[in-house]
C-alpha cells in the first residue's frame, strides 16, 4: 500500500468519525444550554447545578465507580435499542425485557439452590441465572418480533404493550409468590440470591462489578455480529431494505424475529446483570425509566455499538451525578429527564442542529415508519 | 366499519358484562349491574375516545402520532397547576378554576402537537422518533415541575401541595325521569322504574365525557361530509394530488395535527379534573398507546375507534365493578378479581386486534411521509 493511499484511507476515516461525533456532540452542548436555561428560569444557578452534577459523577474514585454502575444497564439497554434499529425495528419494550430478566436471574439465584437441596458451583449458578434471564428477556422481544414479521401488528405498540403485561406479572410475583417472606420485610422484592450467583466487585469497597465488563464486551460481539458475520448482514440488509432483502433470497420474517429476540436478550441481560451484579435481589420499580433511557442512548450513540458505550456512560454520568446536584442546589434530578428529552430532540431532529451550527447535511438516516399493522 | 368488526364489539363487551352479571346477580338485579357497567364503561372510556380521536385527525392528515401518550400526560399536569393557580394564588372560585383547567389543557395539547408537527412536518424527522421524544419530553417536564414546585421549600406553594379545587361535576341528562314518566303512564310496574333507575345512571356522566361522545359524531361528519375533511383525507392518502389541486398540504397537516392535539389536551384534562382532583408522575399509564390501537382498529374512523374504546372502557369497568361484588366470588376464583390478572384484558385486547386476525384494516396510504415538493 502506497503512503498516499495510507494517508487518504486515514483522512476518509478521520472524516467518517468527525461526521458521526460531530452532530451529537453539538446536540449535547444545545441540550445543555436550554437545560441550563429551564434551570434559571426556576430560578436556580445552572452554572453551580452543573459542576454539582459534574463532582457527582466523575468527582471522586467511588463517583467514578459510580458512574460505572450505572453506566452497566445502560450499555445492554442501548445496545438492545441499537440492534433493533439496525435491523429496522424499535424496541421500545426494553422496560418489560429488563425487568422480566431481572426478575428470571433472581428466581434461579435464591431458588435453584432451594429446588436442588444443595448449593451448585458458582460458574454453573452464575451462569444459569444470566441465561435464564437472558432467555425470558429474548421470548419476550421475540414475540412482538413474529407478530410484527407474520401479522404486520407494530411492534411499537406491541412492545408496550408486553411492557405493561410484564410490569403486572413482576408486580404480582414480587407481591406474591416470590415475595421474601422475612418477617421484617415489608417491601415488594425477592430474597437475596445466593452467592454463588452473584458477580463480584472489580475492586473491594467498591461498588463497580464485573457486569460492566460484560457490557463491553457485549458491545464488542453485537459489533462483530452486525458487522463480521452473516446474520449481522442479513439483519443490516432487512433493516436497510426489507424488500431488498427478500429478492436476495433473506427469510425477511425469521431475521426479523431473531432481531427483536436478540434485542429483548440484551435487555433482559441488563436486568439480570443488576441482579447478580449489584442488588443482588429483584425489587419492584428499580428498573423505571431504563427503556425510555436506553432509546434515547441508541440514537445518541448513532446505533453504533462505540456511540451506544460512550453515550451510555454520558447518561449514566447525568444520572450519577444528579443525586448530588440535587443535594448541593436543591434543584430536582428530574431536570436529568429535560436535559435528556432536548438531546433526543436535537439528535433526532439533526436538522435543527445544522441549522444553528451551519453544518452541511449527510449521513444516512433512520427510517422506522412505514405505517402501522393491520 | 363493517359488521365483523362491530359484531366482535358487541362480543367482547357482552363477554365482560356477563361476567359481572353472573358474579353479582345474587345480590342485585342484573339490569342495575348492566346499567352500572355502561356507565363506568363510557366513563373510563373518555381519555382513550379523545385519545383516538386525537389520532385519527393526525393520521387522516398523514401524521403518525405515538406522542399522544405524552401530550396527555403534559396536559393533565399543566391542566391540573393551572386550576390550582387559580384557586390557591388569583383565589378563583372551583368551578372557574377547573374551567380554565381545562382550557390550558387543550392549548397544552395543541402546543405539544404543534411541537410534533413542526418536527415530523417542517424538520421531517422519523414521526415515530418525534412522537418519541414528545413522550420523553413529557414524563422529564411534568416529573421535574411536579417536584420543583410542591416540593421544594423555596417554590410558590412552599413545598405543600396545595389543596386541588375538586373534579367537574355530574351533569344529568334527565334520562331517569322521562323513562319514569313512562313507567307511570303504562302502570308502573316495579321492574319498569328499577330499569329507569339503572338506565339512568347510564346518562349520569361528567362534562368531558359527554362531550367526548358529542365530538365523536361531530368528527365522523366532518371527516366525511364537509370540505375541510375531504382535503384533510386527500393530504393523507396522496399529498401529491391534493397539492396539484392546490390544497395546501403542509398547512393542512399543521392544523390537523394541532387540532388533534387539542382532543389530547381535553383527554389529560379528564385524568386531572374530571376522574380525580390529584396529579401522579407517569398517570396516563398507557392510555395514549391504547388509544392509538382503538383508532387502528376503528380503522381510522371515529365511530369506529370509539366502539374500540368502549371495550377498552369495558374490561377497566370489569375490574372497578368486580370490586363491589367482592364478596359473592368463590375463593377458588379469586385470582379473578386480582387487578394484576383482570389488568391485563385491554394489553392483551390491544395485541390481538393489532395482529388483524379479527380482520385487515388499512391505514392512509401517506400515513407516516413527510411530503416533499
Amino acid at each position: 500500500m502506497s503512503n498516499s493511499e495510507n494517508n487518504e484511507r486515514w483522512k476518509s476515516a478521520l472524516k467518517a468519525v468527525k461526521d458521526a461525533i460531530l452532530v451529537p456532540t453539538l446536540a449535547i452542548i444545545t441540550a445543555v444550554i436550554v437545560g441550563g436555561l429551564v434551570i434559571a428560569v426556576v430560578g436556580g444557578d445552572p452554572f453551580a447545578a452543573y459542576a454539582g452534577l459534574f463532582q457527582g459523577a466523575f468527582g471522586s474514585v467511588k463517583a467514578i465507580s459510580e458512574t460505572g454502575v450505572w453506566a452497566t444497564p445502560y450499555i445492554f439497554a442501548g445496545l438492545a435499542v441499537a440492534l433493533a434499529f439496525k435491523g429496522g425495528l424499535f424496541n421500545i419494550g426494553g422496560e418489560g425485557q429488563l425487568a422480566l430478566g431481572a426478575t428470571t436471574s433472581a428466581l434461579v439465584g435464591y431458588g435453584l439452590p432451594l429446588w436442588l437441596g444443595y448449593e451448585p458451583p458458582m460458574y454453573i449458578h452464575l451462569t444459569l441465572a444470566l441465561g435464564a434471564g437472558a432467555l425470558v428477556g429474548f421470548i419476550w422481544g421475540a414475540i412482538p418480533g413474529a407478530l410484527k414479521a407474520y401479522t404486520g401488528a407494530h411492534e411499537v405498540i406491541n412492545t408496550i404493550m408486553m411492557n405493561y403485561i410484564a410490569l403486572n406479572v413482576v408486580s404480582f410475583l414480587m407481591n406474591g409468590p416470590m415475595k421474601d417472606h422475612n418477617p421484617l420485610n415489608v417491601i415488594a422484592r425477592t430474597p437475596l440470591i445466593a452467592e454463588g450467583a452473584r458477580i463480584a466487585p472489580i475492586f473491594s469497597g467498591l461498588r463497580i462489578h464485573w457486569g460492566f465488563g460484560l457490557a463491553l464486551l457485549a458491545a464488542f460481539i453485537v459489533w462483530w455480529l452486525l458487522w463480521k458475520t452473516t446474520l449481522g448482514f442479513e439483519i443490516r440488509t432487512v433493516g436497510a431494505n426489507p424488500d431488498a432483502a427478500k429478492y436476495a433470497g433473506i427469510n425477511v420474517k425469521k431475521i426479523m424475529t431473531l432481531t427483536m429476540g436478540l434485542s429483548g436478550m440484551l435487555a433482559g441481560l441488563a436486568g439480570s446483570i443488576e441482579v447478580t451484579g449489584l442488588n443482588y435481589r429483584h425489587e419492584l420499580g428499580f428498573s423505571s425509566g431504563y427503556g425510555f433511557d436506553a432509546i434515547a442512548i441508541a440514537l445518541l450513540g448513532k446505533n453504533h455499538p462505540v456511540g451506544v458505550v460512550l453515550a451510555a456512560i454520558l447518561f449514566a454520568a447525568m444520572r450519577n451525578g444528579a443525586t448530588r446536584m440535587q443535594f448541593l442546589t436543591q434543584i430536582p434530578v428530574d431536570i436529568i429527564s429535560v436535559i435528556q428529552a432536548l438531546i433526543l430532540l436535537f439528535v433526532a431532529a439533526d436538522s435543527i442542529v445544522r441549522y444553528i451550527y451551519r453544518i452541511k447535511q449527510s449521513g444516512e438516516k433512520v427510517v422506522l415508519t412505514r405505517g402501522w399493522g393491520g | 366499519m363493517d359488521w365483523k368488526r362491530f359484531s366482535f364489539i358487541a362480543f367482547i363487551i357482552a363477554i365482560l358484562f356477563g361476567t359481572v352479571v353472573l358474579v353479582g346477580y345474587t345480590s342485585e338485579p342484573w339490569i342495575l349491574i348492566v346499567g352500572s357497567m355502561m356507565a363506568t364503561t363510557i366513563a373510563v372510556a373518555t381519555p382513550l375516545t379523545l385519545g383516538a380521536l386525537s389520532g385519527v385527525f393526525c393520521e387522516r392528515s398523514g401524521v403518525v402520532n405515538i406522542g399522544i401518550e405524552g401530550m396527555m400526560l403534559a396536559s393533565a399536569f399543566f391542566g391540573w397547576l393551572g386550576s390550582i393557580y387559580m384557586n390557591t394564588i388569583f383565589g378563583f372560585g372551583a368551578m372557574p378554576s377547573l374551567l380554565v383547567g381545562v382550557l390550558i389543557a387543550i392549548l397544552t395539547g395543541g402546543l405539544f402537537a404543534l411541537l410534533h408537527a413542526a418536527l415530523s412536518i417542517t424538520y421531517k424527522v422519523d414521526q415515530i422518533i418525534g412522537g418519541t421524544v414528545i413522550n420523553i419530553l413529557a414524563v422529564g417536564i411534568t416529573g421535574f415541575l411536579n417536584r420543583q414546585l410542591f416540593f421544594d421549600k423555596n417554590s410558590i406553594f412552599q413545598g405543600n401541595v396545595p389543596h386541588a379545587p375538586g373534579v367537574l361535576p355530574v351533569i344529568v341528562i334527565p334520562v331517569k325521569q322521562g323513562i319514569e314518566w313512562i313507567c307511570s303512564l303504562t302502570g308502573g310496574t316495579e321492574g319498569c322504574y328499577v330499569t329507569a333507575n339503572a338506565f339512568g345512571k347510564v346518562f349520569e356522566q361528567k362534562p368531558i365525557a359527554i362531550f367526548a361522545v358529542i365530538f365523536v359524531f361531530v368528527a365522523n361528519y366532518v371527516i366525511f361530509n364537509t370540505r375541510w375533511g375531504l382535503r384533510m383525507r386527500a393530504v393523507g392518502e396522496h399529498p401529491k394530488a391534493a397539492d396539484t389541486v392546490g390544497i395546501n398540504v403542509i398547512r393542512t397537516r399543521y392544523l390537523n395535527v394541532v387540532i388533534g392535539g387539542f382532543f389530547a389536551g381535553l383527554a389529560g384534562a379528564y385524568f386531572t379534573l374530571e376522574s380525580v382532583p390529584s396529579f401522579e408522575p407517569l398517570m396516563t399509564n398507557g392510555r395514549g398507546f391504547i388509544s392509538l390501537a382503538a383508532m387502528i382498529f376503528g380503522n381510522w374512523t371515529p365511530i369506529g375507534a370509539w366502539a374500540a374504546s368502549l371495550v377498552f372502557g369495558a374490561s377497566q369497568a370489569l375490574q372497578i365493578n368486580l370490586q363491589f361484588f367482592r364478596t359473592s366470588i368463590p375463593p377458588e376464583w379469586s385470582f379473578f378479581q386480582n387487578s394484576y390478572a383482570v389488568g391485563q384484558i385491554p394489553y392483551i385486547l390491544t395485541m390481538i386486534i393489532l395482529t388483524g386476525i379479527i380482520g385487515k384494516t388499512s391505514a392512509p396510504a401517506a400515513d407516516g411521509q413527510p411530503y416533499e415538493k
